[in-house]
Parts: C-alpha cells; sequence; structure tokens
C-alpha cells in the first residue's frame, strides 16, 4: 500500500487537493481510502464520502494534534491494509505551525495557500522546510507576481522540495500531483518508522489540564519569554 | 558534500541566497559572523534552542548545500527557448476524435472561444501540465516539436505560463514599488531599479488613471491592477506562454497590452466572451463539447470590423465616463460626433 501524509493550515485547500488529484487519477489510483486528522471537529468526512473514498477521522480534542497523529498512524496503516486500499491519504490540519507529521519513507505533501502572504513559507517550520512535494493553492485569486514571489520563498525554505501549483476548484495540477502518488513508496507497515522531525516537547502542568495562571503552577518544562534590558 | 563547503565564511555563503542568510539567521540570531567559517559555526550552535527552531544540523547542512548548489548552476526556471508549442488532438467529451491539431508559433496571439463549460479551461490546463495523452481530453503537447522532458512535466513549477486574470487580486500590502522590486530580486534582475521603473512606466501607460512606485497595491482600481500585472508579466516574468482570463475593459488599453506582450516574444492565449478581444488574435479557437471544433484566421474583414468596434466602444466608455462624473450628453455637438 502506497501512503502519502497531507499536512497544512487550516483551509489551505487539503481536501479540495487530495479530492481532486484521486479524481484525476481515475483508475489508476486503485482503491483509495482516506484518514482525516483535526483538532476539535471536522466536515471533510463528508466530502469524501461523497466523493465515493472510505474516510475514518479522528479528533484529538484536548491533546495535542501531532502527538495524537503520531499516535495512531501506525494503526489507521493496519486499517488500510485490512480495508485492502492501494492509496491510503492522511491528511491533517489544525496543527501548529512548528509540527510536522512527516515520516522518513513516506511521501510527505504540504499544501499552503499564496493568499497566506509572501513571508508565510519561512513561517512555518519543519512540516514545509522537511516535505517532499509543496502545494500552492489559491494562486487562480493573487497576482501572478505575488505568485512568483511566494514560490521562490517556498524554494528559499525548502530547496529540496517539488513545488506546483494547484488549483483545489478546477483541478488544475491534478495530473502532476497524481503522478507522485502513485510512485509513492509501498509501505507495509510503519512500526519502527522514523518521524522526520522531533514533535515539540509538552508536559507542563498546563498540558494535563492546569488553567490557573501564575509562577506557582508553572512546574515541568516551562521557558520564559527574554524581554532583553527593555525593563526599567 | 559540496568539498569546500566547512571552510566557506557565512558572509560569503549569506550574499549567495537571501534563502542562506534567513537559515543562518533563524539558527543564530545572535550576532552575525561574517568571517567566520561554515564549519566552526556549526560547532558554535546551541542544539536545543536549534530544535527550537525546528531545525537540526543535519537538515541545516542539507539546506544550505542545497541553496548553494542552486545558486551556483543559476539556472532559470526554463533552460531552453520556446519556439512553438504543438497541440495534438484528443478527443470530445461523448470520445469522438477532435478534429484540428493547434500549432502556435512565438509572438502569436491565439483566442479561445466557446460556450462556458465548453472546455477552453481544460485546453489551458492541458498546456500547463504538459499533457501526454493522460488528461480526460487525451492530448498531448509537445514543445517545439517534440516530446517535453518527463523532469520539466513533473519537477517544479517549470513557470511555462503566467495567468492574468479577471479574478485576480494584488493581496500584499506594499508600494507598487517596493513590491516590484521584491519581484525582481526573485528574478535575480541584473538591473532591479531599472527594470522596476520600466514597468511602472508601461503599467500606466496601460491604465487609464495614472499610479506611482508609492501607490499601495491594494489601493489600485481593477483596471490600473491589471495594466500592472500585464506590465510586470511582460517584463518581469520569465514564463514564455501568457494567459488571459476575461480581462473587461476597465479602462485598459487592450490593443498596446497585447502589443508589449509580442513584441516580448511571448505566445499569448485569450480566452473570452469579448468581441473586441476575440477579434485582436491572430487565430481564434472554437471549443465545443471539449474539443477544438474549428480554427478560424482572423480575416481582413474581420479587422476592418474590429476597428468600427474599437469606436463603438470608445464612444460608449465616452458616455459611461460622462454620465458617472454627472454630465449629460444632451449637446448637439457629442451628438453629431455620436451619429457620425
Ligand atoms: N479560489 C480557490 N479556492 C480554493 C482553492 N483550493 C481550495 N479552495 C477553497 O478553499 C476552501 C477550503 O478548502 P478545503 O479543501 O476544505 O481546505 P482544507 O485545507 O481541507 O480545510 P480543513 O481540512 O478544514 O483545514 C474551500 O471553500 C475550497 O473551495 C483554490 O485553489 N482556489
Ligand atoms: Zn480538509
Ligand atoms: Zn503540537
Amino acid at each position: 500500500m502506497r501512503i502519502v501524509t497531507v499536512a497544512g493550515p487550516p483551509s489551505v485547500g487539503k481536501t479540495s487537493v487530495i479530492l481532486k488529484t484521486i479524481a484525476g487519477l481515475e483508475s489508476a489510483a486503485g482503491h483509495v481510502g482516506a484518514v482525516k486528522f483535526d483538532s476539535l471537529s471536522t466536515l471533510d468526512d463528508a466530502l469524501y464520502s461523497r466523493a465515493g473514498v472510505p474516510i475514518v477521522t479522528g479528533l484529538a480534542g484536548s491533546l495535542c494534534p501531532d502527538h495524537y497523529f503520531v499516535s495512531n498512524i501506525d494503526d489507521c496503516v493496519e486499517w488500510g491494509h485490512k480495508s485492502n486500499f492501494d492509496l491510503l491519504i492522511a491528511e491533517s490540519a489544525g496543527l501548529c505551525n512548528r509540527c510536522s507529521p512527516h515520516i522518513h519513507g513516506v511521501l510527505g505533501v504540504c499544501v499552503v495557500d499564496a493568499l497566506s502572504g509572501v513571508h508565510t513559507p519561512r513561517k512555518i517550520g519543519p512540516m514545509l522546510k522537511l516535505a517532499d512535494i509543496v502545494v500552492i493553492t489559491k494562486g487562480d485569486i493573487v497576482s501572478q507576481a505575488e505568485r512568483e514571489v511566494f514560490s521562490y520563498n517556498v524554494r528559499a525554505a525548502n530547496p529540496r522540495a517539488v513545488i506546483l501549483s494547484f488549483n483545489g476548484i478546477t483541478g488544475q495540477g491534478a495530473t502532476e500531483l497524481g503522478h507522485h502518488f502513485i510512485s509513492a513508496p509501498n509501505v507495509e507497515s510503519l512500526a519502527g518508522s522514523r518521524l522526520r522531525f522531533s514533535m515539540p516537547s509538552a508536559v507542563c502542568p498546563y498540558c494535563i489540564g492546569e488553567t490557573s495562571i501564575g509562577t506557582d503552577h508553572q512546574r515541568g518544562n516551562v521557558r520564559k519569554i527574554s524581554f532583553g534590558g527593555t525593563a526599567t | 558534500m559540496i568539498a569546500d563547503l566547512p571552510t566557506r565564511s557565512l558572509g560569503d555563503l549569506q550574499a549567495l541566497h537571501p534563502g542562506i542568510a534567513h537559515v543562518l539567521r533563524l539558527a543564530d540570531p545572535s550576532e552575525p559572523k561574517p568571517d567566520m567559517d561554515f564549519a566552526s559555526w556549526l560547532e558554535t550552535l546551541d542544539l536545543t534552542k536549534l530544535n527550537r527552531a525546528g531545525l537540526s544540523i543535519e537538515n541545516l547542512c542539507t539546506h544550505v548545500e542545497t541553496l548553494v548548489r542552486q545558486s551556483e548552476t543559476l539556472r532559470g526556471p526554463l533552460d531552453f527557448s520556446l519556439k512553438a508549442l504543438s497541440l495534438i488532438a484528443g478527443v470530445d467529451k461523448f470520445g469522438g476524435a477532435e478534429a484540428f491539431d493547434l500549432e502556435i508559433a512565438v509572438g502569436e496571439i491565439v483566442c479561445i472561444v466557446g460556450p462556458t463549460g465548453s472546455g477552453k479551461s481544460r485546453l489551458l490546463a492541458d498546456i500547463e501540465c504538459l499533457a501526454q495523452g493522460d488528461t480526460p481530453s487525451k492530448r498531448k503537447v509537445l514543445i517545439n516539436g517534440a516530446k517535453p522532458d518527463p523532469t520539466l512535466r513533473f519537477g517544479s513549477n517549470h513557470g511555462l505560463i503566467a495567468q492574468v486574470s479577471q479574478n485576480m487580486n494584488f493581496v500584499m500590502d506594499l508600494g507598487v514599488g517596493e513590491f516590484l522590486t521584491m519581484h525582481a530580486e526573485c528574478r535575480q534582475a541584473t538591473d532591479a531599479d531599472g527594470v522596476v521603473a520600466d514597468v511602472i512606466v508601461c503599467g500606466n501607460e496601460l491604465a487609464g488613471e495614472r499610479f506611482t512606485a508609492e501607490t499601495p497595491l491594494t489601493q489600485l482600481s481593477g483596471g490600473q491592477s491589471r495594466a500592472l500585472m500585464i506590465a510586470d508579466t511582460a517584463l518581469l516574468s520569465a514564463s514564455p506562454i501568457v494567459l488571459i482570463d476575461e480581462i473587461e475593459n476597465a479602462g485598459i488599453d487592450r490593443r498596446r497590452a497585447l502589443d508589449l506582450l509580442v513584441a516580448r516574444e511571448k505566445i499569448v492565449l485569450i480566452s473570452t466572451h469579448d468581441p473586441i478581444l476575440a477579434l485582436m488574435g491572430d487565430k481564434r479557437v472554437v471549443i465545443r463539447h471539449g474539443a477544438i471544433a474549428k480554427i478560424i484566421q482572423t480575416s481582413a474583414r474581420e479587422r476592418a470590423c474590429l476597428v468600427e468596434l474599437q469606436r463603438l466602444d470608445a464612444r460608449f466608455t465616452e458616455v459611461r465616463q460622462r454620465l458617472r462624473v454627472g454630465e449629460t450628453i444632451d449637446d448637439e455637438k457629442f451628438e453629431v460626433r455620436w451619429m457620425r
């Protein structure tokens, strides 16, 4: 089974990109299934179902969505095998820009939208920097010049990635991305695989439900802002 | 690993590519150390801080190395010059054979006409992705008469096509001049200030109303935006094919815009319902049921009609302008000219 992880900030067009790409592949994709990771809620399952793609949703709720992703992805792979998928797509949203769900040996796609401002590619961490493919959406509503600057900045942030423009509404770009989907590495199991980048460390009282503010409640992994010499 | 990377100074590396300067600063926000060599600098880094910035020594090295390679080979988006583009016929929506191939030479203007939903965007998308019989239309695209290299097709944004459409807007919060300078830097233009000034002059020639380098991008009117987009595409974009999708006549001089693009050896494709634009091309391609149904060369008589249509259009614009500013068209002189 081929596996693709697709990550990106909320509402950039991940689901549109995935569904248009699968539709463009027609029978070449084989049997496709998807898993959607989100924080609190998602309506994506309806979109996948309507497109005839079996979908399982995982809501991280009060957990860090990335930690939730890693602790569940191998179960997803097992579900994929049981369902006889040829291609499994894991879509994750609602993540902080520091995080990255990409796994060594698994095709990692990061979706960003050209509307988000030309400096955004620099602000996104390993999710973009360590992706194999960076897909840029919504180029249909910004000027050619801004698109070129945006893609230049993506290239500077991740010089090794393949960069593709995609129109999530018309599906322009689906042929190119589809080619990469069906040549993704075959993965039997993720047990023993490694993330491309460590998850942010958590575990402080706030991680486990503390709500009071003040030094008395800050224990464990605490780090403070430096105000330099600006205080009087 | 590039053999001499460890011994190069940070200052030299930084000067190669703004992306290198950025990642060095990200890894080490303290005082810049332009004289230190790369290897010794790596030794000074605090791994915990590096991790917090979303970096590791390993990916920092590959990052810098890849950018050094890319900036030293200094390859433009295309490493060949486009002379001709061909579209080999595929099938229509019902699987029937498409009647025509399409050949376009550099400097030609081709208009694409057909009802909404007839397959105009499919044709443009086929060109954009350099289709090889593997899109729903089954068309094949040839570049300079030959099948394009697959790395061109599936590699990064090949930048073959630049697009200008009615839906596009400038979204950045910058002045015209500032933004164009940024674009010129990405294109590694040798005389950035000169090009920026040229784009502004050209943009002003195309737009009715004046704008300057200081005008904020987001305050440009529809016509000014389109004019600036076209001037920028002609003078600063590397893409040899320009696709124009439904630009309305919001005070932009369309003839001059097209001349400007063609003078830059571009292939211009215009998808439109506007009769004036449709007649400005060297030929028009008629799309029906997802396939090319006809290719019509613009005839001399049609060109004569175009002149008449443009006269009417100018008249119409004048009336609109007068009414808009609260004038009347109720004077004899105006009527005489009108009835001419
Ligand atoms: N104009 C334009 N709109 C797009 C494009 N791609 C997606 N959209 C629109 O953007 C909105 C969000 O798209 P989704 O595909 O749901 O985004 P997502 O990233 O999956 O969203 P979440 O999973 O909820 O984070 C939808 O209304 C899409 O129609 C594009 O290329 N151009
Ligand atoms: Zn989604
Ligand atoms: Zn997190």
